[in-house]
């Protein structure tokens, strides 16, 4: 299986802030490739530069075996980017802004018109088809532009948070649109902040902190990278979150999360159904109440949150 | 597709999208219409009576020199339009699309020249309704509103060049009025240049304005034998001085704007 895209050492930096220091990335072709991290990563640097958006400073990239920087003209015919943020025309409506984006692709008039036409149906968008976007709502926006994305059925697809802003219906049929493009042999790159929908869409995920890769795999494979199981508890009151953290740091193999809204905290642990049992019994030597308690494998959003390091010094400071 | 069949057939798709931009947004059109027609009817009716000339009515005088007021101040669409679209969504879009270049600003210019083809009818049709008349042969005439359409495409394409350097909406107003202003009025739109004071009148002489406006009058046939024409060759020869500066114009800035916009977009 040949790697639709291809990117090793890419270096991007504006002024003095590095974005991405060294990204290396490989996706098969015909897979779905997720690309998780923190705000600020460098997600939507590195899918501008796989877009010829942007050049890099140093390293290369080929998408479809076209170089990013040398082939890009030619590499625009094969490719399909929806970006973070809407690229529309407000002024005009959903259907003639289709039709525009297929005349670009030069799928001739008639082609761009039908195109249009079922890209409206498959994003349900046939109602506000012929309404300025100018007044459609932000989701229906996104949605127009992933259609913009998809209008010449490019073999490689880049979606930069893809689902951010649409409604769970909305999210359930581009994962369907998604699956069905895949099933046809595109490949799709994604970046999302939510961990289910990698974890449901993804072949392979590579999770990205300040412009590097820091970890990479399928999610099982990651999942198990960072082992073990998750203790998660919840307790009733502020002052028992903290008293429970200090009674369970010595059964913690690495931070424990605490959510302190919602009362509850995570504790990686070591020894399963052993290690629950440690853990109240602890808890009950302190007398502190148990509203809820569990044991779970470790979710993608452990695996973001232990590799990043992003969220629990946060929510811990909470907790002071 | 070769270069330049890809850059005309994206270019008309491009102009197709903004002529339906002007039809949405009628602020845009009515700016186009109605200010050329507040322009004759204040000119004719406010100074052509307060004015006397040798020879022709001042009315008969000033139309030819609101035309080009009116264009010079329409093809700063073009620029304007440029520095919005630049700051919204839609050129991320044009940017990954497998389009020509040079499309953008070539659609940008030709719907503005197509506006700009609008405001000269108008301005026409009410300059004939106000006592304008064409004394030249239709085919003079025809040539005259060909040499202002041209000199407009040519002027859209300074503009744009000069939205892509500044970027920003409110920046390229100010520019654009701050300049406009003194190109338009230090010429011979408005009195003979002739008249002018000292260092003025070489520069109103020597104004690619007033060329142009020179240019119109001789093709409408709007001049009088008890005017003399000053003896600089660009008022001696106007239409061919005039097209002179449409091609040199052209052929500057449509490179520079060119360059300009791929720098632009490719931040
Ligand atoms: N145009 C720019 N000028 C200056 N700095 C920028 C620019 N674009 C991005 N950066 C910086 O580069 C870094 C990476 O940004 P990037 O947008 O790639 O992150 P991201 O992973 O997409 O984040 P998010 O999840 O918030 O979308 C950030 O520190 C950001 O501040
Ligand atoms: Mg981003």
């Amino acid at each position: 299986m040949t790697d639709a895209i291809m990117a090793t050492g890419l270096v991007k930096s504006y002024g003095d802030v590095t974005a991405l220091d060294g990204l290396d990335l490989a996706v098969p072709q015909g897979t779905v490739f997720g690309l998780l991290g923190p705000n600020g990563a460098g997600k939507t640097t590195a899918v501008r530069i796989l877009t010829t958006l942007l050049r890099p400073d140093a390293g290369q990239a080929t998408v479809a075996g076209l170089d990013v920087v040398r082939d890009a003209a030619r590499l625009r015919a094969r490719i399909g980017a929806s970006g973070q943020y809407a690229a529309v025309d407000d002024h005009l409506t959903g259907a003639e802004n289709l039709e525009m984006v297929g005349r670009l692709y030069h799928l001739g008039t008639r082609r761009s018109r039908e195109r249009a036409r079922e890209l409206l149906t498959r994003f349900d968008l046939t109602d506000a088809a012929d309404r300025p976007v100018r007044g459609w709502s932000g989701g229906m926006r996104r949605r127009l532009d992933l259609a913009g994305a998809l209008v010449a059925q490019p073999p490689v697809l880049f979606l930069d948070e893809p689902t951010t802003g649409l409604d769970p219906r909305a999210r359930a049929g581009l994962w369907d649109v998604i699956a069905e493009l895949v099933a046809e042999g595109t490949t799709v790159l994604l970046t999302t902040q939510y961990m289910e929908e990698a974890d449901r869409l993804a072949d392979r995920i590579a999770v990205v902190d300040q412009g590097r890769v820091i970890a990479r795999g399928t999610a099982d494979e990651l999942k198990d990278q960072i082992g073990g199981d998750r203790v998660e508890l919840s307790v009733t009151g502020r002052a028992d979150l903290e008293a429970a953290t200090r009674a369970l740091a010595p059964l913690a193999v690495e931070d424990i999360q605490v959510d302190a809204a919602a009362l509850r905290m995570t504790v990686p642990v070591t020894g399963g159904a052993v290690a629950l049992t440690e853990a109240l019994g602890r808890l009950a030597a302190e007398r502190i109440a148990v509203r809820d308690a569990g044991l779970r494998r470790p979710t993608l959003d452990d695996v973001f949150l232990t590799l990043t390091g992003q969220g629990t010094g946060k929510i811990e400071e909470t907790v002071r | 597709m070769n270069a330049l069949k890809l850059a005309a057939a994206d270019g008309l798709t491009i102009a197709r999208r903004d002529a339906l931009k002007i039809r949405r947004a009628p602020d845009l059109l009515g700016g186009v219409i109605t200010l050329p027609i507040v322009f004759v009817l204040l000119f004719a009716y406010v100074f052509g009576s307060m004015i006397s000339l040798p020879g022709m009515s001042y009315g008969e005088y000033l139309l030819p020199g609101i035309f080009v007021m009116t264009i010079v101040m329409s093809s700063q669409i073009t620029g304007y339009t440029l520095t919005q679209d630049l700051q919204k969504g839609i050129f991320d879009r044009f940017r990954t699309l497998p389009m020509s270049p040079s499309a953008v600003l070539i659609g940008q210019t030709v719907s503005d020249v197509i506006m700009n083809l609008a405001s000269v009818v108008t301005m026409a049709l009410v300059g004939l309704l106000v006592g304008w008349r064409i004394h030249s042969s239709p085919g003079e005439a025809a040539l005259g509103f060909l040499m202002l359409l041209l000199f407009s495409y040519a002027f859209s394409w300074v503009t744009a060049t000069v939205a892509l350097a500044l970027r920003t909406p409110e920046t390229f107003n100010n520019v654009a009025t701050i300049v406009s202003f003194p190109i338009v009025f230090l010429s011979n739109a408005f009195v003979d240049s002739a008249r002018l004071p000292g260092p003025l009148k070489p520069i109103a002489e020597w104004n690619p304005v007033s060329t142009l406006i020179q240019g119109a009058r001789e093709l409408f046939g709007n001049t009088s034998a008890a005017m003399p024409v000053p003896d600089v060759w660009p008022l001696r020869h106007p239409v061919a001085a005039s097209l002179l500066w449409s091609v040199v114009l052209l052929a500057v800035f449509v490179p520079l704007a060119t360059r300009l916009y791929q720098r632009a977009i490719s931040r």
